[in-house]
């Protein structure tokens, strides 16, 4: 029996760009910001009140009157459906509203997101607690918090807060049967659900997966534990420029909010059905730092062995030119947040993979446009990627102006790369590594049959 | 070249003992470790009875230099360091970390764990963030009209009050931490993954886990999964989701929680888990069959139908299925272990003592096993250690490896009436001749994980 092999033939996303398709990826090729003041809660007294946030959004405009059915869930939940009707309709699978049209067993298909957690109730939550507070024992009257709680907050708030919601309502949305997991691996979370969905169909525990991630943590806790960490840029008076990938002058990241899914299809199966294969999943690899919980191993031995472990089951030699002298990989999407930790160690860790063809790969950050999606991040840049191999162009890094002696690899800076004439995009890798150690690297290649 | 999967290591934190050799003790004797919740005044609940674990303290289990971490551990993240190191001694191997532990030590002449051979998959939950700490800060956020966001925030015009939760407060609470915390202390640079799918985490973990060694990532992983309910959002959580009993003020355990009971009142709120050390066959047979507990021989995965909202599992197949998630995953872990129904000797369900839930997952075990569900030995939890949530897959399958290491079956508890389709009654325990023992839970949400554990050294 030959290995089975796994083909995208449907993507999604809800970015703060918007969420169709073909506008998004016009946009991020134009090199712009989605970054702005932040308008859900009132941020301005906050060390970094700017965003990139997800505007204009309604779940009934892309599902219909389906999105009656989910109108409880969290506002990243619905961001998921979202992404997840639009992967389902371009592959074929169905309309809009999750109703199936094609010939395919739904206890087959499973569903693998990193989806984060459902915000607070804060009105409610934040009343209960500060009314329960006593502060001569310096403690919560858990009583009353309890009497104040049942009282104040509800039942749809508290339970669409779990993890695990988002894929519980794209199963039941779209009828899918098969294997289902979130994982909660921060910043890493979706390019891990992409990883393992492949790996779920390649072994055949399933024939179909949508795959992804949802995260918003704009809102007050979200916010404030990234500013306690100072992770975050402060640059208050310039927010548009704040996301700085790679610059000597990057000072954090900057958040955003959003959804990436992904129809992930054994080969044989899209092809049987008449679906088309927009790209091949070629390999995966997740490894742990397994050294500090705040800071990244300082040669990025992690994320080079994720990065190695992906190319390796792709069967990709790392040093070994293409046929046109090129990097064996054309697109490296970086983790690329902006921090100034991440960003030399990241550029150290792929000099350590590639090594003299690293300057020769572009290796750029899409969050110096979006921000960073957080669990949602890692699915929209393999998102970008399969459309960079589609196309031949690469979205630059944008705020590029004064880079970082650290970070000397072709950053794309500032202008998209049209790569048409030197042979277009053929491979491309994506990074996600995330708070405490985790690091995952997936790769995807242009579908030749 | 196919690649078995054996459990070597089993570390089990829970109400009922600390340690594999507590949990199996009481689980035998039939002891419950339910009864009144004393972490904090949990009278203004309607449940108020819990599995609760007394004191545990990941200090003594990490190595010194690593103790001050223990500071920016929430309780899932202790619970699982200490089951992570007790795992480690269990299997007699050594890791970078675990000769400097003073609780669980191994010995410096232990096979030493191979770091970039080593993974690790946990199930956590959502961590909550400490009541007294966070209200604490709030506090001094406090305006006129309650909360005010302006008194929060520290740039220009704001009050700073976010400046006091601690520098990395957040780092506490993000659910990676257990399996990040894990693999620092451990060195274990392999895969890794946090899978949060409520009670089904655990096997849905255990199942990955032995997917990554048969593929050829890994040769070890630590795997299994834990949470804690036992604070007050937690409660509140799972009282509206229709998971509890209302307890008034009884203060017997014995009665409360009655799996697979029509007319059983709800389940009690646990915390804790089990971490596993599971290995490449070849590899744990270096250091003699003996050790092992059982090979994992299966695994099946699925998601149940059920309503649209709240989207939680009620244990009814969903639109356009014949059959459940449930049964799905079990016959998929059989299959995949390449077993019969008629082969399987005991089950461990989940048997939540929710009365919706109990009856999905009778219909879905009736559906694979026909009239013989009701001569299975089954082998149920919850009335010793509550529901732990993440945890809850974990010490289901720490009682299923248990129990067929010890080739005994556990004393069950039962106060009320079980349904006569299943073998759930009370009974002591006793010696049984265990090969095949199926374990499987629904979660909330519908994500079902199976698996099958068959009796090391034994084929099939």
């Amino acid at each position: 029996m030959s290995a089975r092999r796994v083909v995208i033939t449907g993507m999604g996303w809800v970015t703060p760009f918007g969420h169709d398709l073909e506008t998004v990826w016009a946009r991020l090729l134009a090199g712009e910001s989605a970054i702005g003041p932040i308008t859900k809660f009132d941020a301005s007294t906050f060390a970094t009140n700017f965003g990139g946030e997800v505007r204009g959004f309604d779940l009934a405009r892309v599902m219909g009157g389906a999105a009656a059915n989910h109108e409880r869930a969290g506002e990243g939940v619905k961001f998921a459906l979202a992404a997840a009707s639009m992967a389902w309709r371009q592959a074929g699978l169905g309309d809009a509203t999750g109703r199936l049209t094609a010939d395919v067993n739904l206890s087959r298909m499973g569903v693998y997101m990193g989806s984060g957690e459902g915000p607070h109730d804060y009105d409610n939550f934040f009343a209960a607690s500060l009314a329960a507070w006593r502060e001569e024992g310096r403690a919560v009257d858990t009583v009353e918090w309890a009497r104040l709680a049942l009282d104040r907050m509800t039942a749809a708030r508290e339970i669409e807060q779990e993890p695990n919601l988002s894929i519980s309502h794209i199963a039941r949305a779209f009828g899918c049967g098969g294997p289902a997991y979130n994982c909660m691996t921060a910043c890493a979370a979706s390019t891990q659900a992409s990883g393992e969905a492949y790996e779920i169909i390649k072994r055949g525990d399933a024939d179909l997966m949508f795959a992804g991630g949802e995260h918003s943590m704009l809102h007050i806790l979200g916010m404030t534990g990234f500013i306690r960490l100072t992770a975050m840029s402060t640059r208050r008076d310039d927010y548009a420029t704040a996301s700085r990938p790679f610059s000597r002058t990057r000072d954090g990241f900057v958040m955003g909010e959003g959804a990436g899914v992904l129809v992930l299809e054994e080969l044989d199966h899209a092809l049987a059905r008449g679906a088309t294969p927009l790209a091949e999943v070629a390999g995966y690899g997740s490894t742990a730092d397994a050294y500090r919980i705040t800071d990244i191993q300082p040669e990025g031995k992690g994320a080079q062995k994720a990065m190695l472990a992906a190319l390796r089951h792709a069967g990709i030699d790392p040093r070994e030119p293409d046929g046109r002298g090129r990097a064996p990989v054309q697109y490296i999407s970086a983790h690329g947040t902006g921090t100034p930790e991440n960003d030399g160690i990241e550029t150290a860790a792929v000099k350590g993979v590639f090594g003299p063809l690293a300057d020769k790969a572009c290796f750029c950050s899409l969050k110096s446009m979006t921000g960073h999606l957080i669990q949602a991040a890692g699915a929209v840049e393999l998102i970008a990627c399969v459309l960079a191999i589609r196309d031949g162009k690469i979205p630059p890094t944008i705020n590029l102006d004064d880079p970082d002696p650290e970070c000397d690899l072709d950053h794309v800076p500032n202008v998209a790369r049209d790569l048409t004439d030197e042979g277009g995009v053929e491979v491309c890798l994506s990074n996600s590594f995330g708070f405490g150690g985790q690091n995952d690297t997936i790769c995807v290649r242009r579908y030749r049959g | 070249m196919h690649r078995s999967v054996v459990i070597t290591g089993l570390g089990v934190v829970s109400a009922a003992g600390i340690g594999a050799d507590a949990f199996w003790r009481a689980l035998e004797s039939g002891r419950s470790a339910i009864g009144p919740i004393r972490a904090f005044d949990a009278s203004g609940f309607p449940c108020r009875l819990g599995g609760e674990i007394d004191g545990a303290d990941a200090r003594p289990y990490v190595p010194k230099s690593y103790r001050k971490a223990t500071k920016v551990m929430a309780r899932d993240t202790e619970l699982a360091v200490i089951a992570a190191q007790l795992a480690v001694a269990d299997a007699g191997v050594a890791t970078r970390g675990s000769g400097e532990a003073s609780e669980a030590a191994t010995g410096p002449d232990a096979p030493r764990l191979d770091p970039d051979r080593t993974g690790c998959q946990i199930g956590a939950g959502l961590l909550t963030a400490e009541i007294n700490e966070l209200t604490a800060a709030l506090h001094t956020s406090r305006g006129e009209n309650g909360f005010d966001v302006r008194k929060w925030g520290s740039a220009e015009g704001g009050g700073g009050a976010m400046d006091n939760l601690p520098p990395l407060w957040m780092l506490k609470y993000l659910p990676n931490m257990l399996a990040c915390h894990v693999t620092i202390i451990h060195g274990a640079e392999g895969p890794s993954n946090t899978i949060t799918c409520a009670e089904a985490s655990g096997l849905l973990s255990l199942g990955e886990s032995a997917r990554v060694i048969e593929r050829g990532d890994a040769d070890a992983c630590f795997s299994g999964g834990v949470e804690s309910k036992i604070n007050p959002v937690g409660l509140l959580r799972l009282t509206y989701e229709g998971r509890l009993a209302e307890t008034g003020d009884a203060t017997d355990s014995g009665e409360i929680v009655r799996p697979y009971d029509p007319d059983a009142p709800g389940g009690v709120p646990g915390e804790g888990g089990a971490i596993f050390l599971i290995e490449e066959g070849s590899k744990a047979s270096v250091r003699g069959k003996g050790r092992a507990y059982a090979r994992l021989a299966g695994f099946g995965a699925a998601h149940s139908g059920g309503p649209l909202f709240p989207g939680v599992f009620d244990g009814d197949p969903g639109d356009g299925f014949a059959d459940s998630g449930i049964e799905r995953a079990v016959r998929a872990a059989l299959a995949d272990a390449g077993i019969t129904p008629g082969e399987v000797d005991a089950i461990v369900p989940g048997a939540f003592g929710v009365a919706s839930c109990d009856r999905g997952e009778r219909n879905a075990l009736a559906a694979v096993f026909g009239a013989r569900l009701a001569e299975i030995e089954t082998i149920t939890i919850t009335p010793t250690v509550g529901l732990t949530a993440a945890g809850h897959g974990s010490l289901l399958a720490a009682a299923g490896a248990l129990a067929i290491k010890h080739q005994r079956l556990p004393a069950r508890r039962h106060g009320g009436t079980p349904h006569a389709s299943m073998r759930v009654g009370p009974t002591d325990a006793r010696d049984a001749s265990l090969r095949t023992v199926l374990v499987c839970t629904p979660s909330l949400g519908g994500q079902v994980g199976a698996i099958v554990l068959t009796r090391h050294g034994e084929t099939g």
